[in-house]
């Protein structure tokens, strides 16, 4: 009968096709590798104390826990961790965006933002990019395979001869400042999806996701720029 | 003052829509927004043209019939209902894109008329405390603190006129939802429903074609009652708190 | 009086409150005495429920609840945007949690006083009865009203009484009982005990071996037209205030569902007893689509005022205290600010009348918060009522908190309406009509805060306790759109949508409508006299025929047409509006919400006429040409004295 309203869709089952669970399962890996960048971040930074601190940073990444566990064990344990985060994080990201693509099917002639940020408004393709990021960023300094130098060389090595590669360390300044929107955007985002922010923590949660995330940008850009102008070679 | 009026019409939901351009002359800034479509309708009446159609009703912001895109901004913008806001807010030669609201839950009725019935199925889903008539108890057997009363009564002031989803980059309907898992799970009496009403009702705005929320916050920003963000924070906390409580997102 | 107006009928009388018993008693036992349906029979029957405001909203969910088979049709998109959402003052309760003598006895009281003698006193009882119930059942379902610091419910004194017994919810009270209903509807619906159906607007009744059968509807988007069957038909269609064109109802309020049922013989009683509330936001422009009420509850902390001297044009706050005439503090000290509704309108048009009245117009008076805000501050001034002021500004771009608000009467309520018997039965069986829709509790003057009150008195515990003593008969035979009188009212509704859409004249819609509201403001709003009804007499019939001679309705049937909806609710009016000024002329007295300038003290008040006046006066309609037929029920007054009415 035409009278009736649409009937009511039946919601899908399942745990993790609730919207707002899949924010989590985004909030829950982003706050992992937000972790994982302050430590990384700290380790990069020794590139300032020289080579040999550099180095043997990064073989200290590998032989943690030794003798009593297996070389690269705790390396491994990170790495997997981390995979799984980068893997949850997009997964999650493409599906919310295709329920939101799905959920706006014919565009409006005239939009126009009242609140929205310029991070908030660039997670999803600041997102996307980051994910080249860590693709090429994998394929170079830890692989590098792709690296100047190749792969027999030091980390350290590979590091500066990539930075002393203008479009590569601009390819790095610009994922970097996408980074730093992103957790600009991701910081506030996780509290709010972790059901944690209020009217009067507010400030106190804007004022912690610029604090993190300008730390960690300036943290990483720090190293490219200084090779790039040759403070560190 | 004169306006140029760019309207999406649309003859129903199965045909496709196209931007019109009208002109309206000599309208007064005293004038509601609504008034002076009323206008521009007698006129395209008088001239044999169909008028353009519009959901209103109580016409002071209460009832949440109106809707429009106006320039891009849901309601306008003033942060207030179309029929709230005033002529006194355009200027004279000002041109107007006017829009229904866009979202895969909320399909073209006619012009700028849209279905907004996926709203009543998300509270059909869960968004109310059952107690059939005549099994109250006596009103003061269970005292609210007025903190929690009037947080409540904040939420429960969405008129569910769906500006929240309209203005959300993602189409979300979380800001509406979310207002009314507050206003019922700040009172004793909504306790005991607590769980399963979030699971229902978020299950329920999935399943309608919205969106996810990603916080942008565009919602709290354009609605016309204020609803604040604080709600979604608390719809969040409140299915965390379903799901470890061992209830799963089904409907 | 002139007998071409009218004639009159048989007296009738309501047989089913149970008059042997003592008032006190009598809902119980009118209760008690009710036929009964069986649990396992009520799925077999099926009640039709059209509105989904208050009174139908909370109907529609109990009945469900209580097994019956419902369906329910309103005109909006979604229940929740029926009229009674913008109720702002609030509901009132004789909980006596303030301890200040008010008792069921006392709203009772009031209630029939404030009805100016002219309700009875069995329905009025009643409702002062339930009341308290509801405030339970609003609480329990998360209505969330004001509360103090010790959580318990806050109550505040609304116009024309004494004590503390209204309870609100900010100024939005209306909306939040209405979501509580509303979440109770969504619910059954979810449960799949009541069948939906939006945008749906009843545009006739289904008469079967006479009794109430069915209605015929037009979907409003598919403009489909169509039959549908019941048990029992219930109205909850609201108020007619919109008869006025400018009112404070919502612009889709209407009177089609309640007159279509007229036409079909359920009697109208009291259409003239229309309520002017005096605090609306005043008139600024020809367009003005319709008035925006300020709660009343801002005469708690405002004055009202005008300036001594006539034409005063100087902004608020340049005049001087002694220059002020605070009239209603003067001339009725006891009650001052907080007089009933019809006094402070009637004593407001008469500053401006007299020509004292202030703002572009002249048609306005302030309504001054200096002095509450000096006593308490503004922020306590903005916590009661910052959504008002906000509201107000927004409307009019002034700040109240330093120029006072203007404010006029405007039409706000209608105490007529269908006639019912203390089972909220009309006259035809099966035909049930609650809240605004039916003329019953409220008199000839409604107290503020009481018709939330009776909707939902209606709605969640009159109305079901009732239903079952005629649904007790049931099943009746089936009936479908084949019946000779489906097929009859099918066929009407058809006929009159095409024959509105072939006119194809010159005038819009909403010129008829404005022409006949002013006409009615004019003649038959405030203040009503012989020769002005005659007037309005004379010239009704002519806006009827010009209107179906000359009117331009857009679009076609097929679609979502606005255009074509707004003409047959205006069609409506035109008859209801006849009617109307045919009781008004007849009622030659005074009373509450009907002021006859021929019947009044020489102070000005309003003049009863008990004697020849004390009935309701219950319209039987006749085809057009012919003159109605009045029908009189006596009201009889046990408990409460007929007594002048005095707020000095
Ligand atoms: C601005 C304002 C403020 C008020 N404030 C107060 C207050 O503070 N306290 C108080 O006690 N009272 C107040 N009142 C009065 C009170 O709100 C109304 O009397 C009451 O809400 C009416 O409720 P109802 O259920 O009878 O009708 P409504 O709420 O008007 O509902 C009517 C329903 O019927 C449906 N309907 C109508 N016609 C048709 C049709 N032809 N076909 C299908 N469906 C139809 C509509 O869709 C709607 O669902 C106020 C009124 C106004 C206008
Ligand atoms: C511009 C700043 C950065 C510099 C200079 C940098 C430097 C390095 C170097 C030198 C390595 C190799 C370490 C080793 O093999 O011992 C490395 C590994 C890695 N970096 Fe970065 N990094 C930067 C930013 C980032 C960012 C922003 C991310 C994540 C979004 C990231 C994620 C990783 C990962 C996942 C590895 C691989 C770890 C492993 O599996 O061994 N890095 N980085
Ligand atoms: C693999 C590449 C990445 C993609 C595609 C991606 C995409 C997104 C998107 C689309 C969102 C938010 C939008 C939404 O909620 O719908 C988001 C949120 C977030 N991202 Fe990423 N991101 C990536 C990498 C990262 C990295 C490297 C970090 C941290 C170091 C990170 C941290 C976060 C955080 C904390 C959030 C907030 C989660 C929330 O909304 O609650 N993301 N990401
Ligand atoms: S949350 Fe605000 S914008 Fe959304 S429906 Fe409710 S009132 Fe409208
Ligand atoms: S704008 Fe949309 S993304 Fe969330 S915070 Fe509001 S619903
Ligand atoms: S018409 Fe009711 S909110 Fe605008």
């Amino acid at each position: 009968m035409t009278t009736q309203p649409a009937q009511r869709r039946a919601p899908k089952t399942g745990r993790f096709d609730n919207s707002v669970v899949k924010k989590t399962v985004m909030a829950v890996s982003g706050i992992i590798m937000i972790l994982y960048l302050l430590a990384h971040m700290v380790g990069n930074l020794k590139a300032f104390s020289g080579p040999e601190s550099f180095n043997s940073y990064s073989g200290w990444i590998r032989t943690i826990g030794e003798p009593a566990l297996p070389a690269q064990t705790a390396l491994w344990i990170i790495r997997l961790v981390l995979l799984a985060a980068v893997v949850l994080h997009f997964w999650a990201a493409i599906s919310l965006w295709r329920q939101a693509r799905r959920a706006r099917p014919v565009p409006y002639v005239t939009k126009k933002r009242v609140q929205q940020s310029f991070a908030s408004r660039t997670v999803r393709w600041g997102g996307l990019i980051l994910a080249l990021f860590i693709i090429w960023h994998i394929l170079d300094l830890t692989l590098g395979a792709v690296n100047p130098v190749g792969h027999d060389s030091t980390p350290y090595d590979r590091l500066v001869a990539s930075f002393s590669n203008i479009p590569i360390t601009l390819f790095y300044v610009v994922s970097m400042v996408l980074l730093g929107l992103h957790l600009r955007h991701g910081i506030f985002a996780a509290t709010q999806t972790l059901g944690q922010t209020n009217k009067r923590r507010e400030r106190a949660v804007n004022g912690l996701a610029y604090l993190v995330a300008g730390v960690i940008t300036v943290g990483f850009l720090l190293v490219p720029l200084s090779v790039a102008f040759g403070l560190i070679d | 003052m004169n306006l140029t009026l760019r309207i999406w019409r649309q003859r129903d939901r199965t045909k496709k829509g196209k931007m019109v351009t009208y002109h309206v002359t000599d309208v007064s800034p005293d004038m509601s927004f609504l008034e002076m479509l009323d206008v521009l309708n007698e006129k395209l009446i008088l001239d044999g043209d169909d008028p353009v159609a519009f959901d209103h009703d109580c016409r002071e912001g209460i009832c949440g019939s109106c809707g429009l895109m106006i320039n891009g901004i849901a309601h306008g913008p003033e942060q207030t209902t179309v029929c709230q806001l005033h002529m006194r807010s355009f200027s004279d030669g000002d041109v107007l894109d006017i829009e229904p609201w866009r979202a895969g839950g909320f399909p073209v009725v006619k012009d700028l008329a849209v279905d907004r019935s996926a709203f009543d199925r998300i509270i059909s889903a869960g968004g109310f405390i059952s107690a059939p008539t005549g099994t109250a108890p006596e009103a003061h057997s269970t005292p609210v603190p007025k903190k929690n009363s009037d947080a409540a009564f904040d939420a429960a002031t969405c008129i569910g006129c769906g500006a929240c989803v309209a203005a959300c980059p993602n189409g979300s309907a979380m800001l509406f939802t979310a207002a009314k898992v507050s206003h019922l799970g700040l009172m004793p009496q909504g306790q005991p429903e607590r769980d399963s009403r979030v699971l229902k009702m978020v299950a329920q705005q999935d399943a309608e074609d919205f969106g996810g929320c990603s916080n942008i916050g565009e919602c709290s920003a354009v609605c016309p009652k204020g609803i604040s963000m604080e709600t979604i924070s608390r719809l969040n906390h409140d299915l965390l708190g379903a799901l470890r409580a061992g209830g799963v997102p089904t409907s | 009086m002139p007998l071409e107006l009218f004639t009159v009928g048989e007296p009738i009388a309501d047989t089913t409150a149970p008059r042997d018993v003592p008032l006190p008693d009598r809902w119980n036992e009118r209760k008690f005495r009710a036929r009964l349906v069986n649990p396992a029979n009520r799925r077999r029957l099926s009640v039709i429920v059209v509105g989904t405001g208050l009174a139908g909203g909370s109907a529609a969910a109990t009945l469900a609840e209580m097994g019956y088979r419902v369906k329910n049709f309103w005109f909006q998109d979604s229940p929740r945007r029926a009229h009674s959402v913008a109720a702002q003052g609030g509901i009132n309760a004789a909980k006596n949690y303030r301890n200040d003598g008010d008792s069921v006895h006392r709203l009772f009281y009031d209630t029939v006083k404030g009805g100016d003698f002219r309700s009875r006193e069995d329905n009025s009882y009643r409702l002062a009865e339930v009341s308290a119930a509801i405030i339970d059942q609003a609480v329990a379902q998360g209505v969330p009203f004001a509360r103090e610091y010790g959580g318990l419910l806050d109550n505040r004194s609304f116009g024309g009484a004494q004590v503390s017994r209204t309870f609100y919810a900010r100024g939005q009270t209306g909306q939040q009982l209405l979501y509580g209903a509303y979440q109770a509807l969504e619910r059954q619906i979810g449960l799949g005990n009541v069948e939906q159906h939006p945008r749906t607007e009843m545009l006739d009744l289904i008469v079967v071996d006479g009794k109430a059968r069915g209605i015929v509807v037009r979907h409003l988007i598919t403009g489909e037209i169509t039959s549908h069957f019941a048990d029992a038909v219930v109205l909850a269609s609201g108020g007619y205030s919109n008869v006025f064109y400018l009112s404070t109802n919502a612009k889709g309020s209407n009177v089609t569902a309640a007159w279509r049922a007229h036409k079909r013989g359920a009697l109208f009683a009291n259409p003239c007893y229309t309520q002017i509330h005096p605090t609306c936001i005043p008139v600024s422009g020809d367009y003005q689509s319709k008035l925006t009420l300020m709660s009343e509850s801002l005469r708690n902390d405002g004055r009202v005022w005008v300036p001594k001297e006539r034409g005063d044009t100087r902004n608020p706050k340049d005049i001087p205290e002694d220059e002020r005439d605070y009239y209603l503090e003067r001339k009725y000290p006891a009650f001052g600010n907080l007089v009933p509704r019809d006094i402070a309108s009637r004593q407001a048009k008469a500053v401006c009348d007299e020509g004292r009245g202030v703002g572009p117009n002249g048609l306005g008076v302030y309504l001054d918060f200096s002095d509450a805000i000096a006593r308490v501050g503004q922020a306590a001034i903005e916590a009661k009522y910052g959504n008002l002021f906000d509201m107000y500004n927004r409307i009019t771009g002034e700040n109240a908190y330093e120029t006072g608000m203007r404010i006029y009467p405007a039409v706000h309520y209608t105490m007529g309406g269908l006639w019912v018997d203390y089972d909220l039965s009309s006259n035809i069986p099966g035909l049930f009509v609650i809240g605004e829709a039916n003329f019953s509790d409220q008199g000839a003057n409604r107290l503020g805060a009481s018709a939330l009150m009776q909707g939902l008195a209606d709605g969640y515990f009159v109305l079901p306790s009732t239903i079952s003593n005629y649904l007790a008969d049931g099943p009746f035979p089936a009936v479908d759109a084949t019946h000779p009188a489906a097929v009859e009212a099918e066929q009407s509704v058809r006929a009159q949508t095409e024959r509105l859409l072939s006119i194809n004249g010159t005038r819009t819609v909403a010129s008829f409508h404005r022409e006949l509201g002013k006409l009615m403001w004019d003649l038959c709003g405030m203040e009503r006299s012989e020769p002005g009804l005659r007037k309005a007499l004379d010239r009704i019939p002519e806006i009827r025929q010009e209107f179906w001679s000359n009117v331009k309705v857009s679009g076609e049937q097929g679609i979502f047409n606005q255009n074509l909806e707004h003409a047959g609710r205006v069609a409506d009016f035109i008859e209801l509006a006849e009617l109307m000024c045919v009781d008004a002329l007849h009622r030659n007295e005074s009373c509450g919400g009907h002021f006859r300038a021929e019947s009044q003290t020489p102070e000005g008040e309003a003049l009863r006429d008990d004697e020849n006046y004390a009935y309701v006066a219950a319209w039987e309609y006749t085809p057009e040409g012919e003159p109605p037929v009045l029908h009189r029920e006596a009201l009889e007054y046990e408990y409460v004295h007929l007594a002048q009415r005095s707020y000095k």
